[in-house]
């Protein structure tokens, strides 16, 4: 006790303050894993990896590429000459090659539907820091950014730990596919306006961590016209954009501006970008700050000093971005396994009875374990989440660390391991599917094949409320002729 | 040499025209790029360092690439710790636990002001003062920097009665000071504090209960005697609240790597370093970047020999200005350390007591003799009339 106080006084309220996050179980599961990695070999019984969102399917690409372009790297006898004059250079504007590198990527991403200037673009720390670098632009403390849930849980940190910035729900629920409305958009903003608190803009993931959906450009534009309405920002974290691998195409906020066809103050308009989950170099810490606003471009310039890339890391990526060939080619093929990866994840868990929620995008699936809970409650999310880290041995993210308004989802990522291994947690998951069937049935009265069987003692609050696994999530829920009678 | 006579009838162009010519001074871009020729022939020789190379390096690609942990590359941390203990003689050694990253000194900066001080804080600051310190201690930290106003009488060297005067004040003024942050060596001056003025000044926070700050990111720029006194090597050797003490650092001026921005957190206080580890985040070191400074710094042959090569060249370099600048009558603060000099240009001021003279003099200096000089006022410093003087900034001629 003495001790705490004592840090209290000694240190910051931001040091001595759980704003960090940390203790979310988002990172509990983490720590299970770090404690008892999965190693086909050295550790087969270990915890196995699902809630680390990255995407390594695609390396094989990058190392051909690599053992082409040895000049790529100042570290090689072929780029050694440019060693010196990158290793001194600590200029915030980035290297031009850098910067023009990044900006075709961006609009090659986006199938050239739009195009990036390169005098935009603003390099942060990782996505983390071009997170808390907008924040830090747009808001003082103790004013808001609406953001649709469920979302990322390091939103919590890097949006508000050091800025005082504080962050609104826009509650998105399942029964529409979590798209966000206009309704929850004024809700959230009305929550804000009673409590006397200034919006200052709205943040939207697209593609969506968690979900792995993106938002079709109808619901853009209106939400366009809904933040230009109010006069906030829009503020939108694009760094899933290169994993959208099937239908729907992908509509980046980019693309609304430059077809100028609805109303809109572009300086209201920042892009948050990374090369994290496109290319799967989260290591590299690449975060780019892209603003309509040439103030705000000019204050995150100066910002970037506290996290600037690398110049032997913008070195290789301007080389390896500057290689058309390989670009496009990398693009397509990452596509093309990510979507190969997801049908084969979800038709296999679809066969244990797990649905999904549909989606197109990012590198994990938003997996429905609503009728494994023993009741409906976060607090049965929780003991089903330990149930799955403890005894399945996966270590998965619960909806409750992205704000999910209903118990029972669970993100799981499927790009960051192999075949082999992706096959393991398959089984296991289908062990424990198996195992629970007994368990579960007397309970919920659900069917498991696809025929629908139907006992004459089931309630009616059983049928209601939990849709069966020969339903997709999202359609309605048939009227059985039973409930059909009972109404 | 030159006629100390005839000095005093040049026009201040001609001087500096003369001072080019006699040292190959060019730009004043704080750099140290003397040793670059020991890295390159180091890289060709291991190609192992990086991970884009055939054979030995592309197996780790994918590793590194997808390494983001907070905590660094273990192997990273190992070998900056090393590489401080090796920058203070062995005298002291650095525990890889309590090494945090940041995005470059800058980053380093921000961050311990983040971790120990609220909007509306202060820290106490010797002056002169690097100037960027206003923007990396303060800009979006809310902290407010209290000068500590040190003069040439005594070298500009900060004593504790300065600081205890300006702690005094600030209370009367109800500021809240939370520390003082020195660095040593010292830019602008090359100066390094001795043992004497570190104790004083660590007694000082102790008795206060305030932190003390050590910038150390000159350590390994030392290239003449006294030899460098770290805070590391104090604390072994007195009693004190080792929760107030904290170390920044950098590569970027002992190993001349700016653009890779590496920046370290070196805090005795397990909370500190626990909030600075997370704060890490927002400016972790690319992990290609820790790789290849991972194996460069296991080559202890290599650093060692960089060491002492690059203090060599230095202390060369240093004595070349230096007696560049006597020759036209031009005096510099006694300095031991950095990568550049404090330059006396008082008796040049049309009016010694006037920043705004300093001024015009800095003018006449950059625009018409195109040399690239620093005034000390953009480092807040109480008297007009110095000027900073960088040295290492291109390669041997």
């Amino acid at each position: 006790m003495v001790l705490m106080l004592r840090n209290q006084e000694l240190l910051s309220k931001i040091a001595t303050s759980n704003g960090h996050g940390e203790d979310s179980p988002y990172f509990d599961g983490w720590k299970a894993y770090d404690s008892d990695p999965f190693h086909p070999t050295q550790n087969p019984e270990g915890v196995i990896q699902m809630g680390l969102a990255e995407n390594q399917l695609c390396f094989n690409l990058i190392h051909e590429w690599l053992l082409k372009n040895p000049e790529a790297s100042i570290c090689t006898a072929q780029g050694a000459a440019e060693f010196r004059d990158i290793a001194i250079f600590q200029d915030y504007h980035g290297l031009a090659e850098f910067r023009e590198a990044v900006a075709k990527f961006m609009g090659k991403v986006r199938r050239n539907r739009a195009s990036f200037d390169p005098d935009r673009i603003v390099m942060s720390g990782g996505a983390t820091g071009a997170h808390e670098m907008i924040a830090f632009c747009l808001a003082d403390p103790g004013d808001a950014f609406l953001v649709p849930t469920p979302y990322y849980p390091g939103f919590d940190r890097d949006l508000r730990w050091r800025t005082g910035v504080k962050l609104i729900p826009v509650v998105c629920e399942s029964s529409n596919d979590y798209q966000i409305t206009i309704e929850a958009l004024e809700a959230a903003y009305e929550t804000a306006q009673e409590a006397d608190i200034k919006v200052k803009g709205l943040l939207i993931p697209n593609p969506s961590n968690p979900l792995g959906t993106i938002i079709t450009k109808d619901t853009l534009e209106a939400l366009v016209t809904f933040t230009n309405h109010k006069n906030i920002h829009l503020v939108c974290d694009e760094i899933y954009a290169a994993t959208v691998f099937s239908q729907p195409e992908f509509t980046s906020i980019a693309e609304i501006i430059e077809e100028d066809k609805i109303c809109c103050n572009r300086d209201l308009i920042h892009i948050i970008y990374s090369l994290s989950k496109d290319m799967g170099f989260p290591g590299f810490r690449v975060g780019i700050v892209y603003s309509y606003n040439d103030a705000v471009v000019s204050c995150a310039r100066k910002m970037s000093s506290f996290g600037l890339v690398s110049s032997q890391t913008q070195y290789l990526i301007a080389s390896m971005l500057a290689d058309d060939e390989f670009v496009d080619q990398f693009i397509v093929e990452s596509r093309k396994r990510l979507a190969m990866r997801h049908s084969f994840f979800t038709q296999r868990l679809a066969q244990v009875g797990i649905n999904c929620l549909k989606s197109n995008a990012g590198l994990f699936v938003w997996m429905d374990l609503r009728r494994l809970l023993k009741e409906q409650t976060f607090e049965a999310e929780m003991v089903l989440w330990r149930v799955i880290i403890n005894e399945i041995k996966l270590n998965v993210s619960p909806g409750s660390s992205f704000h999910c308004s209903e118990p029972g989802w669970f993100r799981v990522c499927f790009a960051n391991m192999d075949d082999k291994t992706m096959e393991i947690a398959l089984s296991r998951i289908k062990t424990f599917m198996l195992q629970h069937k007994e368990a579960m049935v007397p309970k919920k009265k659900l069917c498991w094949q696809t025929s629908l069987r139907l006992s004459f003692s089931s309630r009616y609050e059983d049928i209601m409320e939990t849709p069966g696994s020969f339903m997709s999530p999202h359609s309605p829920i048939p009227q059985s002729p039973l409930v059909r009678a009972r109404t | 040499a030159l006629d100390t006579l005839m000095v005093g009838k040049l026009t201040t162009e001609s001087l500096f025209i003369l001072l080019a010519i006699l040292t190959g001074l060019s730009n004043g871009s704080l750099e140290n790029q003397l040793c670059f020729d020991l890295i390159e022939k180091w890289v060709k020789k291991n190609p192992n360092a990086s991970i884009c190379t055939a054979l030995e390096g592309v197996e780790n690609f994918k590793h590194i690439a997808n390494f983001q942990d907070y905590h660094g590359l273990k192997e990273f941390r190992q070998e900056v710790a090393k590489l401080m203990g090796k920058a203070r003689g062995g005298r002291v050694t650095f525990d890889p636990e309590r090494i945090v990253m940041s995005g470059g000194a800058t980053g380093a900066s921000e961050t311990i002001m983040f971790c120990l001080a609220d909007p509306g804080d202060a820290f106490l600051v010797p002056t002169p003062y690097y100037p960027a310190f206003n923007r990396d201690l303060r800009w979006r930290t809310g902290v407010q920097i209290i000068p500590v106003q040190c003069s040439s009488s005594n070298n500009f060297t900060v004593t504790r009665e300065a600081v205890e005067a300006a702690y005094q004040k600030a209370q009367e003024a109800n500021i809240n000071v939370k520390g003082l942050i020195i660095t040593n060596p010292s830019n602008p001056l090359g100066t390094t504090l001795d043992s004497q003025t570190l104790q004083s000044l660590v007694i000082f926070v102790n008795d206060k209960t305030i932190h003390l700050v050590c910038d150390e990111i000159y350590a390994a720029t030392v290239f003449s005697s006294p030899e460098f006194v770290s805070i590391a090597e104090i604390i072994q050797e007195i009693d004190v609240n080792r929760d107030l003490i904290h170390i920044l650092y950098s590569l970027s001026k002992d190993m001349g790597l700016p653009g890779f921005r590496v920046g370290i957190v070196y805090s005795y206080n397990d909370v500190v370093l626990s909030c600075g580890r997370r704060m890490s985040s927002f400016g972790l070191v690319s992990s290609q970047t820790q790789y290849f400074l991972a194996t460069l710094l296991s080559d202890d042959e290599f650093v060692d020999y960089f060491l002492r090569e690059s203090s060599k060249r230095l202390a060369r370099r240093h004595h070349k200005l230096t007696r560049g600048l006597e020759q036209v009558g031009i005096k510099c603060l006694k300095s031991n350390a950095g990568l550049f000099v404090w330059m006396d240009l008082r008796r040049l001021l049309e009016d010694p007591t006037s920043f705004d003279a300093e001024m015009k003099l800095w003018r006449t200096i950059v625009n018409d003799v195109k040399l690239n000089v620093s005034p000390g006022s953009s480092f807040h410093v109480a008297e007009p009339g110095w000027f900073r003087v960088c040295f290492a900034n291109m390669d041997e001629f």
